[in-house]
């Protein structure tokens, strides 16, 4: 995402990293903190590991420093409407921030039926004394003290790590409500750290709950209600270093709490990258990837992080887990990071990660293909995943988004620009003849060098024509991408107006996706009438990611909520029926979001009794006093 | 036990539509001018119509035939090319070509001969707005009730009126055997079906594929009928499931979203081939469908045919019969090319929406007051036979009896269209002439028109008088679902030894089982039925339910006598057919005339086709095969 947040529509891999750097310059700014109630103690570090990089990171101890305590993403950046009634998007970071943007108003009112007049402000502060006192167990809080390992239970860091961003997560928030929340926050330095933690809860019978982005849709974070143990969140954003780099091998190994953005450009300052770029990048943790079995928008050419990751250590109960070589491949029975990918915390923390590494890409270029209908685009899909030649990123868009996405266009500075504009949309529309409530676009990123990309772009391009396909220019493709990240925001924009919605996504066969997305779609619409909304959904969905086999699908979905009385209520309603209809037409219960508890209810009939018993009974040999007590997954 | 939630299905409470004369602006202005008239009906999701080419080689391409006509060349060792020719044949001589000229050429003639038959076509618009929707919103099934060759006919003539996609038909092969005529239905929309394929695997993926592909793409409404044939008694038909699950399967399969199904019930107050049926039940064959036959049957023409009612029913959406019922997740781990025989899940899905549809179909027949005096009629006729009292009813007392029936079918919910600005003694007499091929007023009585003494021999004769009263037998059974779980309670009562609600409720639930064969009672409903039978029993007053026991009412003495005996030829039917299971009908010919038999209706081979199953399915009789 970083990627896609900075260059400037060029191609050119130079501008794009410069770029980059000045962003990530804003984030340095960010203050040092200084609350008393943490106490500092810095890791030494081990052994012979030398601390590549150790400056520039982006997450704080108090999170909310930097980071909306109620809301998506940093706190200087959100969109608003400005006293001319015109939308614009605030801060630095972005390349949207300080735009106008004059379409957002009319799609907003046109899709939602929403109006100006009507807010719903969120309460600005979080009042202290709203949140439930703080259980702790003293003993634990005696020991851990002489361990010198920093922790809070101060009341503003227990809220900020006691939810992810689901809606009815973020809706509580802004109401000023919470509920059960972790009874102090810990932030262990290293990995040694996290041992004597985990001891240090196992002796105490301490509850604990591992943090490490705080970007689960899956009510992963959400504390158990019925738990009445002390819950101790463990939040891992100070384990963040690289701790070398093997050029020989391709190799890096990774403190699990580094956050995708610092991941990237650190390893950049050194001519490498992952590639592993989920939407959540900014913010999601290397060590959460790994827990709920993340995937990354060009897994095109890096591969999801199953693919990525060489060894895994993770402290459980038990003891701390991890293979003794880093062989390629093995065959070693069942591999144990099937055991720990996908775990959602219910097993132990992941401290420390060898991750695969590749040297940057030479160049980088967007792109874009307009296609008559969504049919026409998955058929050509299908075909790009045939041939097995996937640009790093491809994604279709069904016609809502595109709309969606026309109406972020920021405010264009030239006539010479609208003119250009208008006249392509003559073009496509008046002249080759495309509906446009039909027509639908794909998004494409190509990566590698300059020349291969090149003779790519041309294959795709080429595909793409046979689908009666039209290349649609880079610009249309890097905002198609951009879209990706603000949405987030965009939510906040909505709940100020009486709008909530939420993405989810599935994976499914290629046979299936039309269908899927059809009847998804469909349910969403007749699911809102008939609870009872008074507006028109927002129902729509694109493919994001392409297999061999099969699609990653990801739905939107939002109404207006104005003359329901429990509107989170009828979005959980709606969500549910929509996953229904997903697993009802061969959909997957989740492709990378996971499981949490939000989607727990369908594991058994997804992985069957034996499946499910299974994951049981490792779970009882790892963890049998519950310490890791989330409930997620079983 | 029961009661509470029968309140919300109060039969009574159901809002049914008006109905407008469709005839009625064809008397006043010109039937060229209709028949040339702009149509341009509205298709789903604003489709463009296809062409009749297109959608075969969208059959002839599809996943599924490609599949079976692989495993089928693999299986006989035949080239694949061989196979898809024949597959291609099979195509060629099922497909519809409809074309909009001769819908026309048929709204034409159509005019001509419906207003020399009929007084009236009234149809409820309301209906037809729901359709128009229904048909914008998802692929829709038109499902009519099927008592007449008229019926299909009819139902694109309508269609075509109202400005709404023209159905594509499904018809049986039968008609093909008429050379001019078939092409002729063919061109309007119909498309023919062998009337059994069972092991021909290639057939079967032909036909499926071709009706799934028309229905999911929403080219045009998908219209069969759900009975499988015609109804010579009637009575509905037991459903057949074949083309209900092929119109499912995309549904299931998550290929279309949701599916509208669309009951219609066509309802003849005088039915085209009244007599034609009573004697095919009798034994004289089913003249084979030809083009001369259809010419010598001119006839009819003059004579006078009363009105057609045409309900269309509320859309029945798939999705929601299917809500909790069926798990679609099992289509999930085989591709959904490969043809599978449905599970039992599902197969117990279809039936049991069979049978709904079925009886939504019921629920919308319009009923005639002559459905009432067929049925006074023919209990009268039975009873005559056996007191050897003057034949016929006095037109008073026919009358009276026929109000107070009329009451009690409207308290049973029945769709009763009796005038009741118009004095009942009008109504009644204007029903008689309609039908007086079958009644007769003598000397203030009337009774049913069988003569006596014209025929050579006595076997002549019986079988005239037994065409007469199988014709009004059918009349009577228009209104069969209204009374029939009350009958069904009523007959229990009196054959239980005993009030308990328990021992009723046994020998409510033998009667039923032993008639599921004979009439529309949806398998494992029994409970519901009964329930349903006790409530509108106690609502009329006729019943008394407590704690333990049922207790017939003073009043509710004629109640009962009078549901009893409507049962009594279909339980004499089952009672002789458990005696004689192996004789043939002459056999029973003869049988009847010591006066052994009561009901002359015994002698409907419809009544012994059904009795035999009914005896067969519960272990009375056994096949052998000699």
């Amino acid at each position: 995402m970083a990627s896609n947040s900075s260059g400037g529509g060029s191609s050119d891999r130079q501008r794009i990293a410069q770029q980059r750097l000045r962003i990530i310059a804003g984030h340095l700014q960010g203050p040092v903190d200084g609350d008393s109630a943490i106490l500092a103690a810095e890791c030494k570090a081990q052994g012979s590991k030398t601390d590549v990089c150790r400056e520039g990171k982006t997450v704080p101890r108090r999170r909310q420093e930097i980071m909306k305590w109620n809301g998506w993403g940093y706190s200087d950046s959100k969109f608003l409407f400005n006293k001319k009634g015109q939308a614009e998007f605030t801060g630095k970071r972005y390349r949207l921030s300080g735009m106008i943007i004059p379409g957002l108003k009319d799609w907003m009112e046109g899709t939602f039926g929403a109006n100006l007049q009507h807010k719903t402000p969120a309460t600005p502060l979080l009042t202290s004394s709203a949140v439930q006192p703080a259980t702790l167990n003293k003993a634990f809080l005696e020991e851990l003290k002489s361990t010198g390992i920093p922790f809070s239970h101060d009341a503003e860091d227990r809220v900020f790590r006691a939810h992810g961003h689901c809606l009815h997560e973020i809706f509580a928030l802004r109401e000023g409500k919470f509920g059960r929340v972790p009874d102090m926050v810990v932030w262990p330095n290293c990995h040694n750290d996290v041992v004597k933690i985990v001891e240090l809860a196992c002796k105490h019978n301490v509850c604990v709950i591992p943090y490490g982005g705080g970007t689960s849709v899956s009510s992963a974070l959400e504390c158990p209600p019925e738990e009445t143990r002390s819950i101790v969140s463990l939040d891992t954003s100070q384990m963040n270093r690289i701790l070398w780099i093997d050029e020989k091998n391709l190799t890096a190994h990774v403190e699990a709490g580094i956050v995708g953005q610092d991941l990237e450009r650190l390893l950049n300052e050194s001519g490498y990258c992952t590639g592993h770029e989920p939407d959540s990048m900014e913010f999601s943790s290397l060590g959460g990837w790994v827990a709920t079995r993340a995937s990354g928008m060009k897994k095109n050419i890096y591969g999801n992080i199953e693919d990525l990751v060489i060894h895994i250590r993770m402290v459980t109960p038990r003891g701390v887990i991890e293979k003794s070589c880093q062989g390629p491949r093995m065959s070693t029975g069942p591999d144990i990071h099937h055991f720990i990918m996908g775990s959602e915390g219910t097993l132990g923390v992941v401290t420390e990660v060898t991750m695969k590494i590749r040297p940057m890409p030479e160049y980088q270029k967007y792109g874009s293909v307009v296609f008559p209908n969504f049919e026409q685009g998955v058929a050509c899909l299908r075909e790009v995943a045939k041939q097995r030649c996937a640009p790093a990123s491809i994604r279709l868009m069904d016609n809502e988004q595109f709309k969606f996405g026309h109406a972020l266009k920021p405010q264009v500075s030239s006539i010479f620009t609208s003119f250009l504009d208008g006249l392509k949309t003559f073009y496509i529309t008046k002249f080759k003849g495309f509906d446009p409530n039909r027509l639908c676009v794909a998004t494409l990123l190509f990566e590698g060098d300059r020349e291969k990309v090149l003779q790519h772009e041309k294959q795709v391009y080429d595909i793409a024509a046979k689908f009666g396909g039209l290349a649609a220019g880079e610009d249309n493709g890097q905002r198609g991408y951009m879209l990706t990240f603000v949405i987030a925001y965009l939510r906040d924009l909505g709940m100020d107006y009486y709008v909530i919605g939420e993405s989810f996504e599935t994976s499914v066969p290629w046979d299936r996706v039309l269908d899927i997305c059809r009847n998804v779609k469909a349910r969403i619409i007749q699911e809102c009438k008939d609870k009872g909304v008074q507006f028109p959904p927002l129902s729509t969905c694109r493919v994001t990611q392409t297999y061999d086999t099969g699609a990653c699908v990801y739905f939107y979905f939002a109404f207006n909520y104005r003359g329901l009385s429990d509107p989170v209520h009828v979005y959980e309603q709606v969500e549910h029926a929509a996953r229904e209809e997903i697993l009802a037409n061969g959909g997957s219960l989740s492709h990378h979001h996971g499981v949490g508890k939000l989607r727990k209810e369908w594991m058994r009939d997804t992985v069957s009794n034996v499946g499910v018993g299974m994951l049981k009974s490792v779970k009882d040999y790892v963890d049998p006093d519950n310490i890791f007590g989330n409930r997620n997954l079983l | 036990m029961m009661f509470l939630s029968l309140q919300h299905r109060d039969p009574m409470l159901k809002k049914r539509d008006d109905f407008e004369d469709m005839l009625e602006e064809r008397r006043n202005s010109s039937d060229l001018r209709y028949a040339l008239r702009c149509y341009t009906p509205v298709l789903y999701k604003g489709l463009a119509p296809c062409k009749a080419s297109m959608l075969k080689s969208m059959v002839l391409q599809s996943d599924q035939l490609h599949h079976v006509i692989g495993q089928v060349s693999r299986e006989t060792g035949r080239a694949a090319d061989d196979v898809q020719e024949e597959a291609s044949a099979i195509l060629e001589e099922m497909a519809h070509c409809l074309q909009l000229s001769t819908v026309r050429f048929f709204a034409f003639t159509l005019s001509k001969v419906f207003k020399t038959l009929f007084r009236s076509i009234c149809v409820n618009e309301e209906g037809i707005q729901r359709l128009q929707q229904a048909i914008q919103e998802h692929p829709v099934v038109l499902l009519p009730s099927h008592r007449s060759y008229m019926d299909f006919l009819l139902m694109s003539y309508i269609l075509y009126t109202y400005d709404i996609a023209l159905p594509v038909i499904a018809a049986g092969m039968d008609f093909m055997g008429m050379k001019f005529v078939g092409e002729m239905l063919r061109m309007s929309g119909a498309f023919f079906i062998r009337r059994s394929f069972g092991g021909d695997k290639l057939y079967w993926s032909v036909f499926s594929e071709y009706v799934k592909t028309m229905l999911k793409n929403g080219f045009a409404p998908v219209e069969f009928f759900l009975e499988g044939t015609r109804s010579r008694t009637s009575k509905s038909l037991t459903p057949k499931l074949g083309l209900l699950n092929i119109v499912m399967d995309p549904y299931l399969k998550g290929e279309v979203y949701d599916i509208n199904v669309v009951p219609v019930s066509i309802s003849y107050e005088r039915i085209l081939e009244e007599a034609l049926y009573a004697r095919e039940m009798l034994g004289v064959p089913k003249p084979k469908e030809s083009t001369s036959g259809l010419f010598k049957a001119r006839k009819v023409l003059s004579e006078d045919y009363g009105s057609i009612h045409v309900y269309f029913g509320q859309p029945v959406s798939v999705r929601s019969l299917a809500q909790g019922r069926v798990n679609r997740c099992q289509f999930n781990l085989v591709p959904r090319h490969i043809p599978r025989r449905p599970s039992e899940e599902i197969q117990s899905f279809v039936n049991d929406s069979a049978y709904r549809l079925v009886r939504a179909q019921e629920e919308n027949m319009v009923l005639k007051p002559w459905v009432l005096l067929a049925s006074l009629l023919l209990q009268n006729h039975h009873q005559d036979q056996t007191a050897g009292q003057k034949r016929g009813m006095v037109l008073e007392e026919l009358t009276a009896q026929a109000v107070w029936l009329r009451d009690m079918f409207r308290e049973y919910g029945a769709f009763l269209h009796w005038p009741d600005h118009v004095p009942p003694s009008e109504v009644v007499s204007s029903s008689l002439s309609l039908h007086r091929g079958l009644v007769r007023v003598c000397e203030g009585r009337v009774q049913l028109a069988v003569e006596q003494g014209f025929t050579v021999t006595p076997e002549e004769e019986l079988l005239s008088q037994a065409v007469i009263v199988l014709s009004c037998a059918s009349y009577r059974n228009q209104g069969l679902h209204v009374f029939l779980r009350p009958a069904l309670l009523a007959s229990a009562i009196n054959a239980a030894s005993s009030n308990l609600k328990q021992e009723v409720f046994n020998s409510f639930s033998f009667l039923r089982n032993m008639f599921s064969n004979e009439f529309i009672l949806c398998p494992g409903a029994t409970v519901q039925d009964f329930e349903e039978a006790c409530y509108l029993l106690v609502k009329t007053g006729a019943l008394q339910v407590t704690q333990q026991e049922l207790l017939v009412t003073e009043r509710g003495q004629r109640t009962v006598a009078f549901l009893t005996s409507m049962l009594d030829p279909f339980l004499q039917g089952y009672q002789v057919r458990e005696t004689l299971y192996k004789m043939f009908s002459p056999c029973l010919v003869r049988l009847c005339f010591p006066g052994r038999l009561r009901y002359t209706e015994v002698l409907s081979s419809d009544l012994q086709k059904n009795s035999l199953a009914a005896l067969l399915r519960l272990g009375a009789v056994q096949k052998i095969k000699a």
